[in-house]
Protein backbone atom coordinates (compact mmCIF):
# COMPACT_ATOMS: atom_id res chain seq x y z
CA UNK A 1 0.00 0.00 0.00
CA UNK A 2 2.81 2.35 0.73
CA UNK A 3 4.49 3.90 -2.28
CA UNK A 4 8.12 4.92 -2.33
CA UNK A 5 8.57 8.63 -1.90
CA UNK A 6 11.29 10.99 -2.97
CA UNK A 7 13.40 12.22 -0.04
CA UNK A 8 16.30 14.62 0.30
CA UNK A 9 18.49 14.73 3.39
CA UNK A 10 21.92 16.16 4.07
CA UNK A 11 24.32 13.78 5.79
CA UNK A 12 27.65 15.13 6.97
CA UNK A 13 27.38 18.01 4.53
CA UNK A 14 26.53 15.87 1.54
CA UNK A 15 23.10 16.12 -0.03
CA UNK A 16 21.49 12.75 -0.63
CA UNK A 17 18.40 12.12 -2.77
CA UNK A 18 16.66 8.78 -3.03
CA UNK A 19 13.37 6.92 -3.12
CA UNK A 20 12.25 5.11 0.02
CA UNK A 21 9.18 3.92 1.81
CA UNK A 22 8.16 6.35 4.56
CA UNK A 23 8.38 3.57 7.16
CA UNK A 24 12.12 3.13 6.64
CA UNK A 25 13.81 3.95 9.94
CA UNK A 26 16.47 6.62 9.58
CA UNK A 27 19.14 4.29 11.00
CA UNK A 28 18.55 1.93 8.06
CA UNK A 29 18.61 4.80 5.59
CA UNK A 30 22.00 5.81 6.94
CA UNK A 31 23.51 2.35 7.21
CA UNK A 32 22.05 0.39 4.33
CA UNK A 33 21.09 3.00 1.80
CA UNK A 34 23.86 5.56 2.28
CA UNK A 35 26.58 3.24 3.65
CA UNK A 36 27.10 5.47 6.68
CA UNK A 37 27.70 2.57 9.04
CA UNK A 38 29.14 4.32 12.10
CA UNK A 39 25.78 4.65 13.86
CA UNK A 40 24.75 1.23 15.17
CA UNK A 41 21.65 -0.66 16.25
CA UNK A 42 21.75 -2.03 19.78
CA UNK A 43 18.09 -2.44 20.63
CA UNK A 44 14.57 -2.13 19.31
CA UNK A 45 13.07 -0.21 22.23
CA UNK A 46 14.85 3.16 21.89
CA UNK A 47 16.98 2.70 25.00
CA UNK A 48 20.58 2.12 23.98
CA UNK A 49 21.46 5.24 21.97
CA UNK A 50 23.98 3.41 19.72
CA UNK A 51 22.14 4.95 16.74
CA UNK A 52 22.46 8.54 18.03
CA UNK A 53 23.00 11.20 15.38
CA UNK A 54 22.61 14.98 15.42
CA UNK A 55 19.64 16.35 13.51
CA UNK A 56 19.16 20.09 13.22
CA UNK A 57 21.06 20.55 16.48
CA UNK A 58 19.36 17.82 18.50
CA UNK A 59 20.71 14.45 19.63
CA UNK A 60 18.31 11.94 18.13
CA UNK A 61 18.08 8.17 18.27
CA UNK A 62 17.84 7.46 14.57
CA UNK A 63 16.08 4.13 15.19
CA UNK A 64 13.09 6.13 16.42
CA UNK A 65 12.62 8.38 13.44
CA UNK A 66 11.15 7.49 10.07
CA UNK A 67 13.04 8.65 7.01
CA UNK A 68 9.89 10.57 6.10
CA UNK A 69 10.23 12.66 9.25
CA UNK A 70 13.85 13.40 8.43
CA UNK A 71 13.10 14.66 4.91
CA UNK A 72 14.81 18.01 4.42
CA UNK A 73 16.91 17.74 7.56
CA UNK A 74 20.62 18.18 8.20
CA UNK A 75 22.19 15.15 9.86
CA UNK A 76 25.61 14.66 11.39
CA UNK A 77 26.95 11.22 12.23
CA UNK A 78 30.26 10.15 13.74
CA UNK A 79 31.72 10.17 10.22
CA UNK A 80 31.09 13.92 10.04
CA UNK A 81 32.60 14.70 13.44
CA UNK A 82 36.18 13.74 12.62
CA UNK A 83 38.28 11.47 10.45
CA UNK A 84 41.25 9.18 11.19
CA UNK A 85 43.58 11.96 10.01
CA UNK A 86 41.80 14.75 11.83
CA UNK A 87 40.26 13.44 15.03
CA UNK A 88 37.76 15.56 16.93
CA UNK A 89 39.01 16.28 20.49
CA UNK A 90 36.36 13.87 21.78
CA UNK A 91 37.62 11.10 19.51
CA UNK A 92 41.18 11.81 20.57
CA UNK A 93 40.15 11.79 24.25
CA UNK A 94 38.20 8.51 23.96
CA UNK A 95 41.36 6.99 22.50
CA UNK A 96 43.72 8.48 25.08
CA UNK A 97 41.52 7.73 28.09
CA UNK A 98 40.34 4.28 27.02
CA UNK A 99 36.73 5.38 26.65
CA UNK A 100 35.92 2.41 24.42
CA UNK A 101 36.49 -1.31 24.16
CA UNK A 102 34.31 -3.08 21.57
CA UNK A 103 33.54 0.28 19.97
CA UNK A 104 29.90 -0.44 19.26
CA UNK A 105 28.42 2.30 21.46
CA UNK A 106 31.24 4.74 20.66
CA UNK A 107 29.81 6.50 17.58
CA UNK A 108 26.58 7.22 19.44
CA UNK A 109 28.45 8.16 22.60
CA UNK A 110 30.74 10.63 20.86
CA UNK A 111 27.97 12.11 18.73
CA UNK A 112 25.87 12.66 21.86
CA UNK A 113 28.88 14.08 23.72
CA UNK A 114 29.45 16.71 21.01
CA UNK A 115 26.00 18.11 21.76
CA UNK A 116 26.44 17.79 25.50
CA UNK A 117 29.62 19.89 25.38
CA UNK A 118 28.00 22.40 23.06
CA UNK A 119 25.20 22.92 25.57
CA UNK A 120 27.39 22.68 28.63
CA UNK A 121 31.10 23.25 27.89
CA UNK A 122 32.14 22.74 31.53
CA UNK A 123 30.05 19.86 32.85
CA UNK A 124 30.54 18.29 36.25
CA UNK A 125 30.94 14.53 36.50
CA UNK A 126 27.30 14.28 37.54
CA UNK A 127 26.18 16.41 34.59
CA UNK A 128 28.18 14.22 32.21
CA UNK A 129 26.66 11.03 33.58
CA UNK A 130 23.14 12.49 33.43
CA UNK A 131 23.73 14.07 30.02
CA UNK A 132 24.94 10.74 28.61
CA UNK A 133 22.20 8.67 30.23
CA UNK A 134 20.53 7.90 26.90
CA UNK A 135 23.59 5.93 25.79
CA UNK A 136 24.29 2.45 27.12
CA UNK A 137 27.74 0.84 27.13
CA UNK A 138 28.34 -2.84 27.90
CA UNK A 139 32.14 -2.72 28.08
CA UNK A 140 33.58 0.27 29.86
CA UNK A 141 31.52 0.70 33.00
CA UNK A 142 31.28 4.36 31.92
CA UNK A 143 34.11 5.58 34.17
CA UNK A 144 36.55 6.12 31.31
CA UNK A 145 33.84 7.59 29.11
CA UNK A 146 33.33 10.25 31.78
CA UNK A 147 37.11 10.84 31.92
CA UNK A 148 37.28 11.08 28.14
CA UNK A 149 34.53 13.69 28.02
CA UNK A 150 36.12 15.66 30.85
CA UNK A 151 39.48 15.60 29.04
CA UNK A 152 37.91 16.64 25.75
CA UNK A 153 36.04 19.48 27.46
CA UNK A 154 39.26 20.76 29.01
CA UNK A 155 41.06 20.50 25.67
CA UNK A 156 38.29 22.27 23.77
CA UNK A 157 37.98 25.04 26.37
CA UNK A 158 41.74 25.61 26.34
CA UNK A 159 41.74 25.78 22.54
CA UNK A 160 38.87 28.26 22.60
CA UNK A 161 40.69 30.45 25.12
CA UNK A 162 43.89 30.34 23.10
CA UNK A 163 41.96 31.42 20.01
CA UNK A 164 40.49 34.46 21.78
CA UNK B 1 12.09 -3.51 14.85
CA UNK B 2 10.45 -3.26 11.43
CA UNK B 3 7.20 -1.28 11.35
CA UNK B 4 4.44 -2.14 8.89
CA UNK B 5 3.88 0.07 5.88
CA UNK B 6 1.80 3.23 6.14
CA UNK B 7 0.88 6.33 4.20
CA UNK B 8 2.70 9.38 5.55
CA UNK B 9 1.37 12.93 5.73
CA UNK B 10 3.08 16.09 6.91
CA UNK B 11 0.34 18.74 6.80
CA UNK B 12 0.99 22.41 7.51
CA UNK B 13 -2.19 23.28 9.39
CA UNK B 14 -4.76 21.74 11.69
CA UNK B 15 -7.54 21.87 9.08
CA UNK B 16 -5.53 19.50 6.91
CA UNK B 17 -4.83 17.22 9.90
CA UNK B 18 -8.53 17.03 10.72
CA UNK B 19 -9.54 16.30 7.16
CA UNK B 20 -7.10 13.34 6.98
CA UNK B 21 -8.42 12.06 10.31
CA UNK B 22 -11.98 12.42 9.07
CA UNK B 23 -11.24 10.62 5.83
CA UNK B 24 -9.48 7.63 7.38
CA UNK B 25 -11.15 7.28 10.77
CA UNK B 26 -9.36 5.04 13.25
CA UNK B 27 -6.88 3.88 10.59
CA UNK B 28 -5.19 7.27 10.97
CA UNK B 29 -3.07 8.46 13.87
CA UNK B 30 -1.29 11.71 14.56
CA UNK B 31 2.35 11.56 15.61
CA UNK B 32 4.19 14.15 17.66
CA UNK B 33 7.73 13.24 18.77
CA UNK B 34 7.16 9.62 17.85
CA UNK B 35 8.90 8.24 20.92
CA UNK B 36 5.94 6.20 22.13
CA UNK B 37 4.22 5.56 18.81
CA UNK B 38 7.24 4.47 16.74
CA UNK B 39 8.41 1.94 19.36
CA UNK B 40 4.88 0.48 19.37
CA UNK B 41 4.87 0.39 15.56
CA UNK B 42 8.27 -1.34 15.55
CA UNK B 43 6.84 -4.04 17.80
CA UNK B 44 3.72 -4.17 15.58
CA UNK B 45 1.61 -3.40 18.63
CA UNK B 46 0.23 -0.28 16.98
CA UNK B 47 -1.45 -0.65 13.61
CA UNK B 48 -1.29 2.70 11.86
CA UNK B 49 -2.19 2.84 8.19
CA UNK B 50 -2.20 6.62 7.84
CA UNK B 51 0.41 8.46 9.85
CA UNK B 52 0.01 12.21 10.27
CA UNK B 53 3.24 13.89 11.35
CA UNK B 54 2.49 17.12 13.25
CA UNK B 55 5.99 18.59 13.03
CA UNK B 56 5.11 21.24 10.43
CA UNK B 57 1.70 22.20 11.82
CA UNK B 58 1.75 25.85 12.82
CA UNK B 59 1.00 27.10 16.29
CA UNK B 60 1.70 24.02 18.39
CA UNK B 61 5.15 24.85 19.77
CA UNK B 62 4.63 27.92 21.93
CA UNK B 63 5.01 28.40 25.67
CA UNK B 64 2.96 31.40 26.83
CA UNK B 65 3.00 32.56 30.42
CA UNK B 66 -0.05 34.71 31.09
CA UNK B 67 -1.31 36.49 34.19
CA UNK B 68 -3.44 33.56 35.33
CA UNK B 69 -2.32 30.57 33.34
CA UNK B 70 0.43 28.98 31.33
CA UNK B 71 -0.39 27.70 27.87
CA UNK B 72 1.87 25.04 26.42
CA UNK B 73 1.50 23.95 22.82
CA UNK B 74 1.15 20.22 22.36
CA UNK B 75 4.36 19.97 20.30
CA UNK B 76 6.56 21.60 22.96
CA UNK B 77 9.31 19.09 23.70
CA UNK B 78 10.46 17.99 27.13
CA UNK B 79 13.82 19.63 26.31
CA UNK B 80 12.04 22.93 25.65
CA UNK B 81 10.26 22.68 29.01
CA UNK B 82 13.59 22.12 30.75
CA UNK B 83 15.36 24.97 28.93
CA UNK B 84 12.66 27.64 29.32
CA UNK B 85 13.92 30.04 32.02
CA UNK B 86 10.61 31.80 32.76
CA UNK B 87 8.74 28.52 32.97
CA UNK B 88 11.29 27.23 35.48
CA UNK B 89 10.44 30.29 37.60
CA UNK B 90 6.68 30.14 37.17
CA UNK B 91 6.07 26.40 37.33
CA UNK B 92 9.28 24.75 38.52
CA UNK B 93 7.58 21.39 39.02
CA UNK B 94 7.38 21.01 35.23
CA UNK B 95 11.15 21.16 34.89
CA UNK B 96 11.69 18.91 37.90
CA UNK B 97 9.39 16.29 36.39
CA UNK B 98 10.65 16.62 32.82
CA UNK B 99 14.21 15.92 33.99
CA UNK B 100 12.97 12.59 35.36
CA UNK B 101 11.39 11.60 32.04
CA UNK B 102 13.33 9.36 29.66
CA UNK B 103 16.82 10.50 28.58
CA UNK B 104 18.33 13.45 26.67
CA UNK B 105 17.69 12.10 23.18
CA UNK B 106 14.09 11.20 23.94
CA UNK B 107 13.52 14.61 25.57
CA UNK B 108 14.66 16.42 22.41
CA UNK B 109 11.88 14.67 20.49
CA UNK B 110 9.15 13.67 22.94
CA UNK B 111 6.48 16.30 23.42
CA UNK B 112 4.30 17.33 26.34
CA UNK B 113 1.18 16.83 24.24
CA UNK B 114 2.22 13.34 23.23
CA UNK B 115 3.02 12.50 26.82
CA UNK B 116 -0.41 13.53 28.10
CA UNK B 117 -2.40 12.22 25.12
CA UNK B 118 -0.68 8.82 24.95
CA UNK B 119 -2.78 7.34 27.74
CA UNK B 120 -0.05 5.06 29.07
CA UNK B 121 -0.27 5.14 32.88
CA UNK B 122 3.53 5.01 32.92
CA UNK B 123 3.82 8.53 31.51
CA UNK B 124 4.71 11.14 34.12
CA UNK B 125 3.01 14.28 32.79
CA UNK B 126 -0.60 13.06 33.18
CA UNK B 127 -0.40 12.83 36.98
CA UNK B 128 1.49 16.09 37.09
CA UNK B 129 -1.23 17.79 35.03
CA UNK B 130 -3.89 16.41 37.37
CA UNK B 131 -1.97 17.77 40.33
CA UNK B 132 -1.81 21.20 38.64
CA UNK B 133 -5.49 21.02 37.59
CA UNK B 134 -4.52 21.57 33.95
CA UNK B 135 -6.97 21.50 31.07
CA UNK B 136 -6.32 19.99 27.65
CA UNK B 137 -7.56 21.68 24.50
CA UNK B 138 -8.66 19.27 21.81
CA UNK B 139 -9.75 20.23 18.30
CA UNK B 140 -12.06 18.10 16.21
CA UNK B 141 -14.58 18.30 13.39
CA UNK B 142 -17.03 20.13 15.68
CA UNK B 143 -14.48 22.67 16.85
CA UNK B 144 -12.50 23.13 20.00
CA UNK B 145 -13.25 21.96 23.53
CA UNK B 146 -11.41 21.78 26.83
CA UNK B 147 -11.17 18.67 28.99
CA UNK B 148 -9.87 18.81 32.55
CA UNK B 149 -6.81 16.60 33.08
CA UNK B 150 -8.65 15.18 36.08
CA UNK B 151 -11.45 13.96 33.74
CA UNK B 152 -9.30 12.96 30.77
CA UNK B 153 -8.07 9.48 31.67
CA UNK B 154 -10.55 6.60 31.51
CA UNK B 155 -8.35 3.49 31.39
CA UNK B 156 -4.99 2.43 29.97
CA UNK B 157 -4.70 4.06 26.52
CA UNK B 158 -8.33 5.20 26.78
CA UNK B 159 -8.93 8.90 27.15
CA UNK B 160 -11.74 11.40 26.72
CA UNK B 161 -10.24 12.49 23.39
CA UNK B 162 -12.30 11.21 20.44
CA UNK B 163 -10.53 9.48 17.52
CA UNK B 164 -11.06 12.47 15.24
CA UNK B 165 -9.79 14.99 17.78
CA UNK B 166 -6.24 16.27 18.23
CA UNK B 167 -4.86 17.55 21.50
CA UNK B 168 -3.40 20.97 20.68
CA UNK B 169 -2.54 22.68 23.96
CA UNK B 170 -2.36 22.40 27.72
CA UNK B 171 -3.48 25.20 30.02
CA UNK B 172 -2.17 25.26 33.55
CA UNK B 173 -3.38 27.71 36.21
CA UNK B 174 -0.28 29.42 37.63
CA UNK B 175 0.87 27.02 40.36
CA UNK B 176 1.20 28.38 43.89
CA UNK B 177 3.35 27.33 46.83
CA UNK B 178 5.85 24.55 47.23
CA UNK B 179 6.24 21.74 44.74
CA UNK B 180 7.83 18.35 44.25
CA UNK B 181 7.82 15.60 41.67
CA UNK B 182 9.26 12.52 43.33
CA UNK B 183 9.77 9.38 41.25
CA UNK B 184 11.02 5.93 42.17
CA UNK B 185 12.40 4.12 39.14
CA UNK B 186 14.72 1.20 38.47
CA UNK B 187 17.02 3.21 36.23
CA UNK B 188 17.21 6.20 33.90
CA UNK B 189 14.45 6.18 31.34
CA UNK B 190 12.24 3.76 33.23
CA UNK B 191 8.60 4.44 33.91
CA UNK B 192 7.89 4.93 37.60
CA UNK B 193 7.49 2.14 40.10
CA UNK B 194 5.67 4.95 41.90
CA UNK B 195 5.74 8.70 41.51
CA UNK B 196 4.00 11.60 43.22
CA UNK B 197 3.28 15.16 42.12
CA UNK B 198 2.62 17.58 44.97
CA UNK B 199 1.84 21.31 45.20
CA UNK B 200 1.33 22.80 48.67
CA UNK B 201 0.20 26.28 49.66
CA UNK B 202 1.27 27.50 53.08
CA UNK B 203 -0.63 29.96 55.25
CA UNK B 204 1.47 30.95 58.25
CA UNK B 205 2.62 27.70 59.82
CA UNK B 206 -0.28 25.68 58.43
CA UNK B 207 -1.03 24.08 55.11
CA UNK B 208 -3.73 26.07 53.33
CA UNK B 209 -4.25 23.56 50.55
CA UNK B 210 -2.47 20.70 48.85
CA UNK B 211 -2.87 18.97 45.53
CA UNK B 212 -1.60 15.43 45.05
CA UNK B 213 -1.56 13.02 42.11
CA UNK B 214 0.17 9.66 41.68
CA UNK B 215 1.78 8.09 38.60
CA UNK B 216 1.76 4.46 37.40
CA UNK B 217 -0.17 3.09 40.36
CA UNK B 218 -3.39 2.33 38.51
CA UNK B 219 -4.47 2.01 34.88
CA UNK B 220 -4.72 5.82 34.85
CA UNK B 221 -2.99 8.60 36.74
CA UNK B 222 -4.66 9.06 40.13
CA UNK B 223 -5.68 12.45 41.47
CA UNK B 224 -5.89 11.99 45.25
CA UNK B 225 -8.30 14.64 46.45
CA UNK B 226 -8.62 13.08 49.91
CA UNK B 227 -4.85 12.97 50.38
CA UNK B 228 -4.60 16.68 49.65
CA UNK B 229 -7.51 17.37 51.99
CA UNK B 230 -5.79 15.39 54.74
CA UNK B 231 -2.97 17.95 54.75
CA UNK B 232 -5.12 21.09 54.70
CA UNK B 233 -5.19 22.87 58.03
CA UNK B 234 -2.36 20.79 59.50
CA UNK B 235 1.25 21.71 60.14
CA UNK B 236 2.21 18.79 57.86
CA UNK B 237 3.45 16.85 60.84
CA UNK B 238 3.89 13.11 60.99
CA UNK B 239 0.22 12.45 61.73
CA UNK B 240 -0.84 14.52 58.73
CA UNK B 241 1.66 12.73 56.49
CA UNK B 242 0.32 9.36 57.63
CA UNK B 243 -3.25 10.47 57.01
CA UNK B 244 -2.37 11.67 53.51
CA UNK B 245 -0.57 8.41 52.71
CA UNK B 246 -3.52 6.37 54.01
CA UNK B 247 -5.93 8.39 51.87
CA UNK B 248 -3.69 7.94 48.82
CA UNK B 249 -3.48 4.17 49.36
CA UNK B 250 -7.28 4.00 49.22
CA UNK B 251 -7.24 5.60 45.76
CA UNK B 252 -4.50 3.65 43.98
CA UNK B 253 -4.82 0.22 42.41
CA UNK B 254 -1.38 -0.98 41.25
CA UNK B 255 -0.82 -4.23 39.41
CA UNK B 256 2.11 -6.61 39.66
CA UNK B 257 4.77 -6.43 36.95
CA UNK B 258 8.58 -6.43 36.65
CA UNK B 259 8.68 -3.40 38.94
CA UNK B 260 7.33 -5.48 41.81
CA UNK B 261 4.29 -7.02 43.44
CA UNK B 262 1.30 -5.01 44.59
CA UNK B 263 2.34 -4.85 48.25
CA UNK B 264 5.76 -3.47 47.29
CA UNK B 265 4.26 -0.85 45.01
CA UNK B 266 1.92 0.31 47.77
CA UNK B 267 4.84 0.54 50.14
CA UNK B 268 6.90 2.51 47.63
CA UNK B 269 3.94 4.77 46.87
CA UNK B 270 3.77 5.68 50.57
CA UNK B 271 7.50 6.36 50.79
CA UNK B 272 7.47 8.46 47.63
CA UNK B 273 4.44 10.49 48.67
CA UNK B 274 5.97 11.24 52.08
CA UNK B 275 9.16 12.43 50.41
CA UNK B 276 7.28 14.52 47.88
CA UNK B 277 5.10 16.19 50.50
CA UNK B 278 8.09 16.85 52.76
CA UNK B 279 10.08 18.41 49.94
CA UNK B 280 7.14 20.45 48.67
CA UNK B 281 6.43 21.67 52.20
CA UNK B 282 10.06 22.73 52.66
CA UNK B 283 9.71 24.83 49.50
CA UNK B 284 6.28 26.27 50.37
Amino acid sequence: MSQKQHYKITVNGKEEEFLAEPRELLIYTLRERLNVTGPHIGCETSHCGACTVTIDGKSVKSCTMFVAQADGKDITTIEGIGSPDALHPLQEAFKEHHGLQCGYCTPGMITRATKLLEENPTPTEEEIRFGMAGNICRCTGYQNIVKSIQAAAAEMNAAKEAAE
Amino acid sequence: MIPAAFEYYRPKDMAAVLSILEEHGDEARVMAGGHSLIPMMKLRMADVQHLIDLQDVDGLSGIEIGADAIRIGAMVTQAAIIDHPDLAQTAPILREAALQIADPQVRYMGTVGGNVANGDPGNDMPGLMQCLDAAFTVVGPDGEREIAARDFYEAAYMTAREDQEVLTAISIPLPKGGYAYEKQKRKIGDYATAAAAVQIVKDGAACASASIAMTNLSDTPVYCEAAGAALAGTSVDNAALSAAVAAMLDDIDPTEDNRGPVAFKKHVAGVILRRAITRAWSRA
